[in-house]
């Protein structure tokens, strides 16, 4: 099994912001090589890499850019949203069975561009399953999600006060993050209510940011963890899901199309940790659009189908609440990369280092995208 | 950014026969010569029992609102042009696990531009209606009331 035989020992990010002059290529060269000087680990010394399909920067450009020596092992994870915890648990598999050694993960992104939205670049015609949506008017990811997102609320009654709890929540903590791109914007109740519609049922709020930044994180084996000069944060478990029929982003063809892959990544995460959802400290999970938090609050196993909107009233997804959620600010408040950022706040959560932390976290989930292929990792701190 | 609507390629000898029966005024669902299940999207192989022979089986074109968007900007050019417009995934009479996308009509032969979210409801019953986009694309749309 995979279980506590590998360990996040560095993190790197860059700055977040709206708009950053370097290259996607140039920032994640900064992230990698900020995550190995916080591992204490040369580049040279680097021989699996792993990164996502979307990723624009081919691996060789980044080992040679580096200095790496001789590489061993690379992969990238399919799709956005749904890859940060396949990048991680696949080089953590790379790692743990001895193909190779020390491994780097990383997402680079300058989306702050409006012309860099995917939507934006649809082309004349349509030749992928989006020619059964995107030609019909589902233009956008939100578009995606706001037909899931009404049918949820019209089942388990959840009113767009209930929904907003999440991006307030995640606003609040977005307040304590230096780093995080709106911690200076507080939001209310009001703010929320008045924001204008994207695709009702979702309003802009509701929507994650588009912005411009680079993280990546450093695998190695437990035993081969320095535990006099890293932090160590052990991988205990460690899930990618697709569900039957799952078709991505557009997910409407299964039996039950409110019954998503993260409910086939959460059955085999659970069976694969000592650690299970009660004993789960603090949450990271994927946030593009504020509904997902409530589906994976239910799918992960924290609340019953329907439940997840009492669960948060009062509260609940708050430092001091039931699980503390995204506590960075998440993809709606700190920056939109892809959820690596969600990554790199469990680190910290674990290390006792974050902006607002959990007092005594031990455990932390970590989940990717809801509505595509996904995955999910379970991290334990020393 | 292009200015039209996109379009879906009809030319996919997977789907082509779908394309061909909107043009005539057909809904046509994939079916499986070998076990006779239904499926949507197409695609080469039956998930049931792997067959990979299929015929296309017309289907009545009604079905249910299973849950609606209401898209507003930024959109593409076209889309801007249309707001306020509905689209629903419908669930189709024949088996509600064969969902199709489609904008909402007022009327039989309507205009996608000028439906709210008012005028939709979830398990709204609603019927097909195909509109002209192009020489090969008749978009299935989906017309409110019986």
């Amino acid at each position: 099994m995979l279980k506590d035989r590998t360990a996040i020992v560095g993190i790197g990010e860059t700055d977040f912001a709206k708009r950053l002059h370097d290259t996607e290529w140039g920032l994640a060269c900064a992230a990698i090589k900020a995550a190995l000087d916080d591992a204490g680990i040369a580049p040279s010394m680097v021989d699996a890499m792993g990164c996502f399909t979307q990723e624009t920067t081919p691996e060789f450009e980044i080992a040679r850019s580096l200095g790496f020596g001789d590489v061993h092992f690379f992969s990238q994870t399919a799709h956005g949203g749904g890859a940060a915890c396949g990048v991680v648990g696949q080089v953590a598999l790379a790692v743990a069975s001895g193909v190779a050694n020390v491994g780097v993960v990383w997402r680079s992104r300058k989306r702050g561009d409006p012309g860099k939205r995917q939507w934006a670049g649809v082309q004349e015609r349509v030749t992928d399953h989006w020619k059964w949506s995107r030609c019909q008017g589902l233009l956008r990811p939100v578009d995606e999600i706001a037909i899931t997102a009404r049918r949820y609320m019209h089942d388990f009654q959840v009113t767009r006060e209930q929904l907003a709890e999440v991006a307030l929540t995640q606003r609040a903590y977005a307040a304590n993050n230096p780093k995080a791109i709106m911690r200076d914007k507080p939001m209310a109740l009001d703010d929320y209510m008045t924001a204008r519609m994207i695709s009702d049922p979702l309003c802009l709020f509701d929507n994650c940011l588009e912005s411009d930044g680079a993280i990546a994180m450093v695998i190695v084996r437990a035993e081969d963890v320095n535990t006099a000069t890293q932090q160590p944060v052990y991988i205990h478990a460690f899930s990618q899901g697709l569900s039957p029929q799952h078709q991505l982003m557009t997910d409407y063809h299964g039996d039950d199309p409110l019954r998503s892959s993260s409910y086939t990544t959460a059955a085999n995460l659970w069976r694969q940790s000592d650690i299970q959802a009660q004993d789960i400290d603090v949450a990271q999970f994927y946030d593009a659009f504020s509904p997902m938090v409530l589906y994976c609050l239910e799918a992960y196993g924290f609340c019953g189908r329907g439940e997840a909107a009492s669960f948060i009233a009062n509260g609940g997804m708050s430092v001091t609440g039931e699980l503390p959620v995204n506590t960075s600010g998440g993809s709606l408040s700190e920056v939109y990369l892809h959820g690596m950022n969600l990554l790199s706040e469990a680190v910290r959560q674990l290390r006792g280092s974050a902006d607002n932390q959990v007092a005594g976290a031990r455990s932390a989930l970590v989940t990717t995208c809801d509505s595509t292929p996904n995955g999910a990792l379970v991290l334990r701190g020393a | 950014m292009i200015e039209n609507i996109p379009l879906p390629a009809t030319d996919d000898p997977v789907d082509a026969t779908f394309w061909a029966g909107t043009r005539c005024g057909e809904l046509r669902i994939q079916t499986c010569q070998q076990c006779d299940q239904m499926r949507f999207p197409p695609r080469p192989m039956c998930p049931s029992c792997q067959s990979q022979e299929s015929y296309w089986q017309p289907v009545s074109g009604r079905g249910r609102v299973w849950s609606f968007a209401v898209p507003s900007s930024p959109l593409l050019p076209a889309f801007e042009k249309l707001t306020p417009y509905v689209v629903a995934l419908v669930e189709l009479e024949e088996s509600p696990t064969l969902r199709l996308i489609g904008p909402v009509l007022h009327s039989v032969g309507g205009e996608v531009s000028g439906v709210e979210a008012k005028d939709v409801r979830i398990g709204a019953e609603v019927t097909v209606d195909f509109k002209r986009y192009s020489d090969d694309v008749a978009m299935p749309c989906w017309v409110l009331g019986k």
